[in-house]
């Protein structure tokens, strides 16, 4: 017993000696403007990061928590603090042109924990760069862009989260490249990869729900279809314009054949989505935009309760109204921003009445947030939402607050 | 700096203040909610019975493998009736000797199936029927009406001379219901309750039904699975199956609204003139309950829980139980005025939903009920105007 004391005892002195020979000017904050305008495609290299002094790795990260309180048809679950995310960042430079980056999340705490990016990308030329690992599917512009800190809304957009896979990441390789002339820059991403599953239309959210493949740990190992996912997304950017993102994701989401026997017919889903974002000139009014189309081949004897057309998108609108020194901090913003949603999860008429299927969704959310740096922000939001069920009946209506801080760290 | 702190206080204030919400949908445009006098631990089971009804089966959960709905929510949103696309189809039965189509998938169409599978296809020779969904509010009040009253309000050889008769079903008891102690019984079989024709005993029967016959989930209570007709593990615990049958035992009753109209009361008094209470009974009186709120309470259901003849014009050729083919059990009136809100904004009223409106569907009453739908077809716009607007006060 004496003897495990006093490992314990000696343990805890050297590691406070250990402790203390860390020397904070080691790490070197790398600045980023994180609201500066790149690509979307750039996003996860445009982070702030500590680079560790003399060595090839840089670490960084963001953190999210809320206060909320939502009221469904007037009943409420009440007051709830929510520490929604906390991401790690962890890159390093192999060498000049072999790098790796990584995202690990943690969501609600330790209730979902996943990698969400892990990748080496080797650059041949600015148009070709290789990228193999852990990939995020270029579908839309926040599957590139996610990071809590860069949005002034607590909420992920609907659509991209509950139609579109937020953050939908899978094993796969694939090439990118940017050019630059002028005003002018355009980009590219082509990756194959693992993808969907059945439960696309076989879930507990009782509709087309591609986010459900989300909930398959095993896309990273295997492809449950046993064909690639092919994703693909085209931008290009004008300084003085904005940015407009084309992408495209598709391929077999089914197991349609098992031990070579042929068990099943192939089923395709694709997703066609567009995004843009603009800066306004003079009153700075920044504007982001994204709309995607979803087409699923669901089998016509199961149920029409999973649809096979859905489409939804959201535009976000941020005015700054004060940009100056604020409570003592330096070029401090206050912004008014709102975003309007909309997700139809099931577009199609019902085939015995001939009525339209509802299970669709509008949501307006006014907010006010203050940035007292670029990379914190304070957010302010108002939901007001009205989803109605498949049959169109009247609408739910939700509405409510929230509260909270996101910062890069 | 003050000013900042005060401004912080006052928006913590406005946020958390109820009033700085959408209000509650006032109690008569809603049908879910707990009847009153419920325990704690009632409140508990009530609770944990909304959470069962809302569950969705996938085929991991047990779902299938051919269906009609994917949870008992599909079939009746909000706790309403439902719509044309859960519409039940059953098939094979055309007297009281029973199903002759069992063993081809009797009673009921799986008309949905699982990917990789095929659905049923109603046999050849099979005559079937189409059963809209119903709401499925204050059943617990239906389920504890005694056998004695029942019979009271039946009239087989229309003894009162009014043109209505009405019987009970009488049906096989399932082997798993438990009748109460003053249960009546006639040749071995027991008074069905639920369902269009009457041919369900009790909730338990009805709930072990749509888990079986609806989502293809085998309980204990059913373990052959009916795609396979193999005994299978139960799909769904016993103790869930317990907390939706207290559920549906514990629904509250649609509330009446604008009762005091006074039209409505027109409407009401017109009702009772032209004897549309002859077989839509204003007022019943529960027995007792295992259940103490439901026990010795008077409601207005609007049903004598008997079967009718309603006419050739719904004669389907199909039925269940003792009942015959042009025989319908009166469905509770209560609630109809809410049933836009669970069919999508439309009407589709009667067993399999044909009639798109109120007064289409009392045109629609055959048989026993010709001489009110004569009565009704002969009242002035404006009393037809007021009997329909109490009918959609229920």
């Amino acid at each position: 017993m004496k003897l495990r004391i006093s490992f314990v005892v000696a343990m805890a002195f050297l590691s406070c000696g250990l402790s203390a020979q860390i020397d904070p000017s080691l790490l070197k904050r790398a600045q980023k403007d994180t609201l500066a305008q790149v690509l979307n495609m750039d996003a996860i290299y445009n982070r702030p990061v500590l680079n560790i002094n003399k060595t090839p790795i840089a670490i960084g990260g963001y953190f999210e928590a809320n206060w909320q309180k939502l009221t469904t048809e007037g009943v409420s679950e009440g007051h709830q603090f929510q520490a929604r995310r906390f991401t790690i960042f962890m890159s390093s430079a192999i060498s000049k042109r072999v790098k790796f980056l990584s995202e690990l999340e943690f969501e609600d705490g330790t209730k979902e924990i996943s990698i969400e990016f892990a990748s080496v990308d080797v650059e041949f030329h600015p148009l070709v760069n290789f990228r193999a690992g852990i990939i995020l599917n270029p579908i839309g512009a926040f599957n590139q862009n996610h990071d809590g800190p860069k949005w002034e809304f607590t909420d992920r957009p609907i659509s991209t989260t509950q139609l579109l896979p937020a953050t939908f990441s899978n094993s796969g390789v694939g090439l990118f490249g940017k050019k630059y002339h002028k005003n002018w820059m355009f980009g590219y991403e082509v990756y194959f990869s693992g993808g969907f599953d059945n439960s696309i239309i076989e879930n507990s959210e009782n509709k087309t729900f591609l986010p459900a493949a989300k909930e398959n740990p095993e896309r990273f190992e295997e492809i449950n279809s046993g064909e690639p996912l092919f994703t693909g997304k085209l931008a290009v950017r004008n300084s003085k314009i904005g940015e407009l993102g084309i992408s495209y994701m598709g391929g077999i989401y089914n197991k349609f054949q098992d031990d070579g026997i042929i068990i099943d017919d192939k089923r395709s889903v694709h997703v066609f989505a567009l995004d843009f974002n603009t800066t306004l000139p003079k009153i700075k009014t920044f504007i982001t935009t994204e709309f995607a189309w979803i087409a699923v081949d669901v089998p016509e004897t199961y149920t029409q309760q999973f649809g096979n057309k859905q489409h939804g998108g959201f535009i976000d609108i941020v005015q700054p109204i004060l940009s100056q020194t604020i409570l003592g901090w330096e070029k401090a913003v206050l912004n008014v921003a709102c975003r309007l949603e909309y997700v139809d999860w099931n577009v199609g008429t019902f085939n015995e009445t001939g009525g339209s299927i509802g299970e669709d969704l509008w949501s307006v959310m006014p907010a006010v947030s203050f940035r007292p740096t670029s990379q914190t922000v304070f957010r302010l939001n108002y939901r007001f939402q009205k989803q109605r069920d498949i049959f169109g009946n009247p609408p739910a209506i939700t509405d409510g607050f929230n509260f909270g801080i996101s910062t890069y760290f | 700096m003050k000013i900042h702190f005060y401004l912080i206080i006052m928006c913590m204030v406005f946020f958390s203040c109820e009033s700085s919400y959408v209000a509650v949908p006032s109690e008569d445009e809603l049908l879910d909610g707990p009847v009153d006098g419920l325990s704690s631990a009632e409140l508990q089971q009530f609770l944990r019975g909304d959470v069962a009804v809302n569950e969705v089966f996938t085929r991991q959960t047990g779902l299938g493998s051919t269906f009609v709905g994917t949870s008992c929510i599909n079939c009746h949103a909000g706790d309403g009736k439902g719509h044309p696309f859960t519409t039940l189809i059953r098939f094979g039965q055309v007297d009281e000797t029973g199903n002759l189509f069992l063993n081809q998938g009797g009673p009921q169409l799986q008309n949905r199936a699982l990917p990789g599978y095929l659905p049923e296809q109603i046999p050849l020779g099979a005559t079937f029927s189409k059963f809209t969904p119903p709401a499925i509010t204050r059943l617990g009040f239906l389920q504890y009406v005694s056998d004695t009253t029942i019979i009271a309000m039946s009239d087989p050889n229309d003894a009162d001379g009014d043109g209505i008769s009405g019987v009970p079903n009488w049906i096989n008891l399932s082997g798993y219901s438990i009748p109460l102690s003053n249960a009546i019984t006639e040749n071995g079989k027991y008074i069905g309750r639920f369902g269009k024709k009457g041919a369900a005993f009790d909730l338990l029967h009805q709930t072990v039904n749509a888990y079986h016959q609806d989502m293809g989930i085998t309980s204990i209570f059913n373990p052959i699975d009916h795609y396979s007709n193999l005994e299978i593990d139960p799909e769904v615990a016993t103790s869930k199956v317990n907390d939706v049958v207290f559920y549906l035992n514990t629904l509250k009753a649609p509330i009446q609204r604008n009762q005091n109209d006074a039209e409505v009361m027109q409407g009401r008094n017109l009702f009772e003139q032209i004897n549309c209470i002859g077989c839509h009974k204003a007022q019943l009186t529960t027995g007792y309950s295992p259940i103490n709120a439901l026990s010795f309470k008077t409601f207005a259901p609007y049903t004598d829980l008997l079967l009718h003849d309603m006419g050739s014009g719904l004669d389907d050729s199909y039925t269940e139980g003792s009942a015959k083919t042009y025989e319908w059990k009166t469905p509770p009136l209560w609630g109809i005025g809410l049933s836009e809100n669970s069919q999508g904004g439309n009407l589709f009223l009667m067993h399999d939903g044909r009639a798109s409106s109120v007064e289409q569907a009392i045109l629609l009453h055959g048989g026993e009920a010709t001489n009110s739908k004569n009565a009704f077809q002969n009242l002035s716009q404006s009393k037809k105007n007021a009997l329909l607007k109490f009918i959609k006060s229920l």
